[in-house]
């Protein structure tokens, strides 16, 4: 439960943090509340040569009510994102999701940049951004760029960031719609065995999306379309676990987990109104 | 008149410490004789199969490592295999680390020795274990392994260790047809998989040598057991092999015993010319120390048509891991438990362990009795459901009367006190039980999507035992100031002993509690004592201390004549007033001025022996069943657990939550599994389901006293109970919410997905 030899990196901006990457590439993993990061240090399965460390970014740390969306900096915790009256009102869902990851102590640490940058499909947040259309923002040594969620999860704990680029925001378009969260889970803290976000939109649209069904966290565009069509909850939801390609573990095989794809999200339509 | 401070709620005095600055743990420990100390890091095999080589240049050159030690470098040290007839001989040559073939995925190959914990890890990844030389014998499964998988020792030419028949442990089967009187007969295959103890702190130990004497600091639970290890493992008298116990931050059971990483520090130290500590990790201790239960039954059950129980058959084979031990003798528990609490004319029992490619089975809460009443439960439930009878009725109808006790059940087993009617009686009242019932038909009859499931067990277990019972020890002692000093062989490891053996010698001795200091865990210190284990200590080392508190009296009466110039023989002792001559307490003698007037300290001891003793209760629990998904809810958990008289209420009810908690968790949750290659796959807490609050509800206990006549309170055991109990109440909760749709068992863990595909 000792992490390899590393060297230790603080920035003291975004763009330190920056360079830092730009000089150390692939070498070189960011830590926040390093609650993804540094379990996987412990065990040596991630042995970065140099850790940068943005936890005192405090200027990554907002909540800003842009009207038409929400701006979250990627270094605010998911505690304050789940207490944020911002949040609640305009991104309701996004609240209630952050409220079931982890425990108290978790949550007081981890950032909603670190969960969305880790790429991990059994992450809660993810599913929340996808089913409400956020869009990150990403500093690099060539500036920022916005990148749809949609673009963002590229594989099995991997992101469409460049080595040397910075998640720096989540932006999140506002909604008055209801929405749904299902989590199912063995035990309180655990990891979702699957999970589904389910949010109506401001243009009607209905955002739905599934945590662990696939090796990235994945948008159940079946459902969505079928919704678009004129389904009701139960005919959407039958079709939730197509073109997902979840994987069999410990606490669930592949049928299993389809199964219960359909059944979180009909429930997780269900609480949405539809 | 002075209120006896007897079955009363007193504050642990453990807990201030405990609750604010924490406890002092093995690897916690500063002591000027650990200066200097090196740290060890053991390199695990990462894999199963024959070893040609280790590779230890790496290691060697980690900057901080001092040196690696390898088993043929132990040539000059050979591990003594054990003084056991009953194992095949060539399964008990384990040498102290992996010599030719790892056994079990996390097998100690190489101690790296270094400047400190840091460089003795990065020594110990660097380590490479060089297989080759034929193919690793693969078993994983039990059943596998007694059928007709390869055999792992070759030379043994089968994968059996022990058959528990050859040496009168089990009964074995008789021939014909056993059940040919019976009217209805059932028969179910169950499973009682592997867990882990879990204590919250793992193995931990540092030692120094001193002019030829050991010093051992180890978190055990039996520091005098464990002495007896390390002096015939390294040859020494009693006085110049100390061990000392420290906090124990937890046992269950692992902790009786001793590993092969625990044992060789010494050399270590020996060798290196240096103070030695090893601390393992969540992982080493989830994977290396060997887990509990490991059994698969066959329970066949006939009776009559109207529900009275006639003859059973347990067929036990139990997983005894890589290397046979104390786990391969568990199943003789199971069979002298067999009976459970019903009286059951003919019972035959057929036990034996088998060997696997997996970590070592150990002693886990409860140790092969938890498995006897999931069995014999298991078994009631499917023959009142082939009866069409209400499985509480059944149960009542079968249960051994409370006039026939002392009783010896069909296996021979002598049970010393019990109502185990009345205790059924006891739970289902406090659980509203008609009302459950109610309510449950009216949700099928709705076609509720929650499914209710009510779950009874009856159990009764041995502790202190087996036959012909145990000894445990103490020393009282009176300080010159009039208070007592407690010295005792058992050992608490987070059963409250400094205060409930403080409250045991305070009563006798009319000291406040306050002024009883009770002192454990030091060889040095305490003369002899085995160690806490088994629900033991209260009714062996309580005894122990009350016994040895009324011999001090007894000496004392001597004196106090003296001073009271009084013939002994009216002088009399109470405990509010001290001594004084009968009839007239107003001019008393205490004990401050007994210890001033006495030449030499007064004290006495007690080496206290008693058989064993017999605790029983019901348990009932309720599920709530999502019929979609199959996730079970354990919605509520009621438990009347009799365990003699209660000395402190409050700590018995602790050790019935945490038993209940875990019994719960081997239900739904917790599992040790290993993957077809033998890894282990649930080797941290991400994987391996320890169970928390939320997923509990508040335990509903419901309280009932009934005396052992083996010892002068009536003290049984109450460590195992709820762990006992609840495993099997849990489990038919869950196939009863689902019995109406045709489901008559489910294996535990009753996970989701099992619970799941029982539905569909």
């Amino acid at each position: 439960m000792i992490p390899a030899a590393f060297d230790y990196i603080r920035a003291t901006s975004a763009d330190e943090a920056i360079a830092a990457l730009a000089e150390h590439g692939d070498d070189a993993k960011l830590l926040a509340g390093g609650h993804s990061l540094l379990p996987l240090m412990r065990f040596r399965l991630a042995r970065p040569a140099v850790v940068v460390d943005i936890g005192r970014l405090n200027d990554l740390k907002y909540i800003r009510d842009e009207g038409d969306h929400v701006a979250i900096g990627a270094l605010t915790r998911h505690r304050d994102v789940e207490t944020s009256e911002v949040v609640a009102a305009k991104v309701g869902l996004l609240g209630e999701v952050t409220s079931h990851v982890g425990d108290p102590q978790v949550r007081h640490r981890g950032t909603i940049g670190g969960a969305v940058a880790h790429g991990d499909p059994a992450s809660d947040i993810p599913s929340a951004l996808i089913a409400l259309g956020a869009v990150l923002v990403a500093a690099g040594p060539s500036g920022s760029r916005e990148i749809s969620v949609d673009d963002f999860f590229a594989g099995f704990l991997e992101t469409a960031l460049s080595p040397e680029e910075v998640l720096t925001e989540v932006r999140i378009p506002a909604t008055d719609g209801a929405w749904g969260f299902e989590k199912f889970n063995r035990r309180a803290q655990d990891w979702a065995i699957v999970g589904c976000s389910a949010a109506v939109r401001a243009d009607a649209g209905v955002g739905v999306a599934l945590v662990n069904m696939h090796p990235t966290p994945i948008r159940a565009g079946a459902t969505e379309a079928a919704l678009a069509g004129g389904a009701g909850a139960a005919q959407a939801a039958e079709v939730a676990a197509e073109g997902c390609d979840p994987t069999e573990d410990l606490n669930a095989s592949v049928e299993y987990r389809q199964h219960l794809a359909r059944v979180l999200t009909r429930r997780a339509l269900e609480a949405a109104g539809l | 008149m002075v209120v006896s401070i007897m079955g009363t709620r007193v504050l642990r005095k453990e807990d201030p410490k405990l609750l604010t600055v924490g406890g002092t743990y093995t690897a916690d420990l500063r002591d000027a004789r650990l200066e200097g100390a090196a740290h060890v890091c053991y390199a695990r095999a990462s894999a199963l199969g024959a070893v040609s080589g280790v590779d230890v240049s790496g290691a060697l050159a980690t900057p901080g490592v001092l040196g690696v030690v390898t088993n043929s470098d132990l040539a000059d040290f050979p591990l003594q295999p054990p003084q056991m007839d009953l194992f095949p001989e060539e399964m008990l040559r384990r040498s102290w680390l992996v010599d030719d073939a790892a056994l079990f995925v996390g097998e100690p190959v190489a101690a790296v020795v270094a400047e400190s914990v840091v460089a003795a890890v990065d020594g110990a990844e660097a380590v490479e274990v060089i297989y080759g030389g034929g193919e690793p014998a693969t078993v994983i499964d039990l059943e596998d392994a007694d059928g007709d998988a390869e055999v792992i020792f070759g030379e043994v030419g089968t994968n059996l260790a022990l058959n528990l028949e050859t040496v009168d442990m089990s009964t074995g089967f008789s021939d014909g047809d056993f059940f040919e009187d019976c009217e209805v007969v059932i028969h179910q295959r169950v499973e009682n998989h592997k867990v882990a103890a879990v204590p919250l702190e793992g193995r931990s130990v540092a030692c120094c040598w001193e002019n030829g004497s050991l010093t051992v600091w180890m978190s055990t639970q039996a520091p005098h057991l464990v002495q007896g290890v390390f002096r015939n493992v390294y040859d020494l008298s009693r006085k110049d092999c100390r061990i000392i116990a420290p906090d124990v931050g937890g046992g269950f059971g692992q902790k009786v015993n001793h590993s092969q990483e625990e044992m060789l520090l010494p050399e270590l130290a020996r060798r290196f010319g240096r103070p030695m500590r090893w601390t393992e990790t969540r992982t080493e201790n989830l994977i290396g120390f060997g887990h509990g239960r490991a059994q698969v039954q066959r329970v066949t059950l006939g009776g009559d048509a109207d529900g009275k129980v006639r003859r059973y058959r347990l067929e036990v084979i139990c997983d005894s891991g890589a290397y046979p031990g104390v786990g391969a003798f568990l199943p003789y528990f199971t069979h002298l438990m067999a009976s459970g609490t019903y009286d059951i004319a003919e019972i035959e029992t057929r036990c034996r362990s088998v060997v696997t490619s997996t970590a070592p089975t150990q002693a886990y809460r409860g140790a092969g009795r938890p498995e006897a009443t999931a069995a014999i439960e298991r078994a009631v439930d499917i023959f009142a459901a082939r009866c069409g009878r209400d499985p509480v009725e059944v149960r009542a109808q079968n249960l051994i009367a409370p006039e026939r006790f002392p009783v010896t059940t069909a296996v021979g087993t002598e049970y010393d006190s019990g109502e185990y009617a009345r205790a059924l009686e006891k739970a289902l009242e406090a659980s509203g039980y008609e009302d459950l019932r109610r309510e449950q038909a009216r949700r099928r009859a709705e076609g509720d999507p929650r499914l209710l499931g009510i779950g009874v067990s009856c159990y009764v277990e041995i502790t202190a035992g087996p036959a012909p019972g145990g000894k445990e020890y103490a020393k009282v002692e009176i300080t010159p100031e009039g208070g007592a000093r407690v010295l005792s062989g058992a050992f608490s490891h987070g059963q409250g002993h400094l205060t409930t053996f403080a409250m045991l010698a305070s009563d006798s001795l009319g000291i406040p509690i306050e002024q009883v200091e009770v002192i454990q865990g030091d060889t040095a210190q305490i003369d002899k004592g085995v160690g806490t284990f088994g629900s033991r200590s209260l009714q062996l080392g309580g005894s122990a201390v009350c016994d040895a508190s009324n011999q001090v009296i007894d000496l004392a009466r001597e004196t106090a004549a003296d001073i009271l110039e009084a013939a002994s023989a009216d002088v009399v002792f109470d405990a509010e007033k001290g001594f004084h001559v009968s009839g007239a307490p107003a001019v008393a003698v205490s004990w401050a001025d007994l210890a001033e007037r006495a030449e030499a300290p007064l004290s006495a001891d007690s080496n206290f022996f008693a058989a064993a003793s017999y605790p029983f209760g019901a348990h009932v629990a309720v599920v709530e069943v999502d019929r979609e998904t199959g996730e079970v809810t354990l919605e509520r958990m009621i438990t009347c657990d009799d365990s003699g008289p209660l000395l402190n209420p409050m700590v018995a009810e602790g050790q019935r939550h945490g038993g209940i908690a875990q019994g719960a968790a081997q239900a739904l949750i917790e599992e040790m599994r290993y993957d077809p290659w033998g890894n282990p796959v649930t080797s941290t807490f991400a994987d391996y389901g320890i169970i928390s609050a939320a997923e509990l509800p508040s335990f509903e206990l419901v309280v009932m006293e009934t005396p052992s006549p083996h010892n002068p309170l009536g003290f049984k055991g109450i460590g195992e109970s709820g762990t006992i109990g609840s495993t099997p109440a849990v489990q038919s909760a869950v196939v009863d919410a689902l019995a109406h749709l045709g489901v008559t068992h489910v294996d535990i863990p009753c996970t989701p997905e099992r619970v799941w595909r029982a539905l569909s």
